[in-house]
């Protein structure tokens, strides 16, 4: 058995580094708050994110209604999730597309890997595919398993650009290159751009107009396309990509062929379930009321006469293969806790990194998945498992096991999420069975019990009942009496096995739940 | 011979879902309570007056005009832009660009056989003239649906400069009014506005890989 999570027998992701960093979530955290460029664009990138997000999130005054709606299509997704699968799978066929279906990453990237030789000659192989950010093929670790085959991915999202050209890892969701600033990005267009204008200016506006020139002849000679999918409808087969920039529409139309690859949870039961979603995706995201493009397309558009989702007058339109991969990798796993598949509604919006006070100092990066921020804390545990100090585990202890710990369950990312996961609950329920581990692992002979289990077994302990809980924050306001400079670097034993390895902040002089009381519980 | 990927990834989540080949259970009711409609019918003033500021404030140039002047507006636009050589779709109505100074060259012209331009065509025109199948006044929406007079999409995807004619009648009030009206297996392109990127320091740079610039004629009344 690999992991305690999900039932035996339903394998976590296979390990390609995507999901898993080398430090604790503690100590890649204290690396990236020492940088104080990081920082400064993390504050800014979130506050006005935050800011543009809430301007219209107030224009409809149905938004809970939409978010109820939301998360119960998502339930009900997860309820009938084969017959669904299957559904979708009828229907993109019949339209002429195909469907593969891959266990983990390793077996997605390997059909990733032959359609795209499929689509060259002996004489002409396809040596270079181009491709629209997408969470599902950086998790499979897609562009490195294509390159171990000699195929190049061009990332086409600007900001993915920026991340690939600079041999980067993205820091954020929906705004990937975030820890870097103009004069950063003007001097990685110089090292790392073919034939880019020496002249080159860090004028926004300027070094958009240098990648698109540059990506401008990659697309008009691309064969083909790998692109995500934001959603897949099962009742009629149709896919859909939400974008800004318009290399998704560049990379869903020109190639000759086009591979898709999806998790299995991205499903929606029908066309009209779009009504929901196309409102809330775009606002909770780039806090705009529609982003500037939307594709959707169904199989492999043929010239049949409007019947095959091809123009009404027989003109080719788009991709004349189309395939599409469903991936689990985790997903089932996760599916299988009751109490932590909430994760999988996910839209990957990002609004719940973007409100998150942890997320917004130490970045993405931090978490060291590809899924960062709240969300990341509760997906990232259960897609790659938490493997405490046994066997599987990485020496010195799996990080993914501090995620779960990088949150103050202030619950503000619940509050943004469009579909209403309830984040805040499921870091409780990982804890509490992350500790359930460790103790487990602390009494087979020969693994001797670390510092950190006792202290995740004690905050598990807390944070799993209210009355507890509040008695510790009473707690915390003698941490201030030993913080110096807003840390505490030592703490009494047996806390200061704790902070050997990593310093605690202060306490403020109020948490949030003891001035809620005073200011406003009374009125409860 | 090993179970395929696929029956064991259905297998992996019925017993993720503690379900052995028990029948899938009815769909759970979905709350719609959210609303459904702005209650306005298409083309009613008040809509067309919310899409036009909606488009305005994604940076999208609007002409409105009354149904005899469309060929005299699109005519003007095109040459405020210096546009020689207009792309346009098989079924344009001939005169919405019959006042317009420029050499029109047609995608794909069926049923008379005619050939589909190529992207290099594509990329050297000045344009492209198109009209479309449904806008959203809420969101500033103008959904192409491939229709004869939306054009397949690489044909508003690869010129530079893309006018799209919008009748009253097309614009609903909301994204919920817009999908009944849409056939889901049609390629579908939403457009709000022209491509914008924010991936440097959060400075909205408009027009990066699509049209850099989205002109509309409203035709009212
Ligand atoms: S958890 Fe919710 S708020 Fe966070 S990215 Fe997913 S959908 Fe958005």
């Amino acid at each position: 058995m690999t992991t305690f999570l999900g039932m035996p027998g339903l394998p976590v992701a296979t390990e390609r580094g995507t999901l898993r960093g080398a430090d604790t979530f503690p100590v890649a955290a204290r690396k990236a708050l020492a940088d104080t460029q990081l920082r400064k664009n993390l504050g800014h990138a979130t506050s006005t994110i935050r800011a543009k997000r809430a301007r219209v999130v107030g224009e409809l005054d149905d938004w809970e209604e939409l978010r109820a709606a939301g998360a119960a299509i998502k339930a009900d997704v997860m309820a009938r999730l084969p017959e669904l699968l299957v559904q979708l799978e009828e229907n993109v066929t019949a339209r002429g597309g195909h469907v593969h279906w891959a266990r983990d990453a390793d077996e997605a990237n390997r059909i990733v890997l032959d359609l795209v030789r499929a689509a060259g000659t002996p004489d002409d192989p396809v040596t270079s595919v181009v491709k629209v950010k997408s969470m599902a093929t950086q998790e499979i670790g897609l562009n490195e398993a294509l390159a171990e085959a000699g195929i190049a991915a061009v990332e086409t999202d600007l900001a993915e650009l920026i991340v690939q050209l600079s041999d980067d890892t993205p820091s954020h969701i929906l705004v990937p290159a975030i820890h870097r600033n103009r004069a950063e990005i003007r001097q990685i267009f110089l090292d790392h751009m073919p034939d880019v204008d020496p002249g080159l200016t860090d004028e926004p506006r300027v070094l958009a107009m240098a990648a698109r020139a540059y990506l401008r002849r990659t697309f008009l000679a691309a064969r083909v396309a790998v692109s995500g999918a934001n959603f897949a409808i099962a009742e009629t087969g149709t896919l859909a990509v939400v974008e800004s920039e318009g290399n998704g529409r560049m990379c869903l139309t020109l190639p000759q062929t086009l591979v898709t690859v999806m998790g299995i949870e991205k499903l929606l039961p029908t066309w009209r379930d779009l009504e929901v979603f196309l409102q809330l995706l775009p606002r909770s995201s780039t806090g705009e009321r529609m982003n500037p493009y939307t594709s959707m397309w169904t199989g492999a558009p043929k010239t049949s006469g409007g019947t095959s989702g091809g123009t009404a007058d027989g003109a080719p339109d788009g991709p004349q293969e189309f395939h599409l991969v469903l991936l689990d990798n985790g997903r089932t796993a996760t599916l299988a806790d009751e109490a932590g598949r909430q994760a999988l509604h996910c839209i990957r919006c990002s609004a719940c990194l973007n409100v998150c006070p942890v997320y917004e100092r130490t970045g993405g990066h931090a978490y060291g998945s590809v899924y960062p921020g709240p969300i990341g804390a509760v997906l990232t545990p259960q897609l790659a498992g938490m493997h405490g100090h046994g066997a599987d585990a990485p020496a010195g202890g799996d990080p993914v096991d501090t995620l779960p710990y990088a949150s103050s369950l202030c619950g503000a990312c619940f509050d943004a999420c469009p579909v209403r996961i309830d984040i805040p609950s499921m870091l409780v329920h990982l804890r509490a069975k992350h500790v359930e581990t460790a103790q487990a692992q602390r009494r087979v002979p020969g693994l001797p019990a670390s510092a950190e289990n006792a202290a995740m077994s004690a905050a598990a302990w807390v944070m799993r009942d209210a009355g507890r809980f509040s008695l510790a924050e009473k707690g915390l306001q003698l941490g201030r009496v030993l913080a110096r400079d807003g840390r505490i670097r030592s703490l009494p034993p047996p806390l200061s096995a704790w902070t050997t390895s990593r310093d605690a902040p202060a306490p403020p002089p109020e948490t949030f739940r003891q001035w809620w009381a005073r200011t406003r519980g009374d009125r409860s | 011979m090993t179970t395929s990927a696929r029956d064991e990834v259905l297998d992996r989540i019925r017993t993720a879902l503690g379900r052995s080949g028990a029948a899938a259970p009815e769909p759970s009711p979905v709350p719609r309570e959210y609303r459904t409609s702005l209650g306005r019918a298409p083309g009613d003033p008040v809509l067309l007056d919310l899409l036009v500021d909606r488009l305005v404030d994604y940076k999208a140039e609007v002409h409105r005009c009354p149904p005899g002047a469309v060929g005299a507006t699109v005519a003007a636009a095109l040459a405020a832009h210096g546009a020689r050589r207009i792309a346009a779709p098989a079924g344009l109505p001939a005169a919405w660009l019959a006042g317009a100074d420029v050499e029109t060259v047609t995608d794909g012209a069926a049923p008379d056989g005619g050939e589909a331009l190529s992207v290099a065509t594509l990329d050297a025109v000045d344009g492209v003239l198109t009209g479309c199948a449904v806008a959203v006044a809420q969101t500033g929406t103008i959904v192409l649906d491939s229709s004869p007079v939306c054009g397949r999409r690489a044909l508003t995807l690869v010129p530079d400069y893309h006018l799209i004619v919008v009748e009253a009648a097309q614009v609903v009030g909301s994204v919920p009014e817009a999908l009944p009206r849409l056939d889901a297996v049609r390629p579908l392109t939403w457009v709000s506005g022209p491509s914008a990127t924010s991936d440097i320091e959060l400075d909205r740079v408009e027009g990066v890989h699509g049209p850099r610039t989205l002109v509309v004629v409203l035709v009212e009344g």
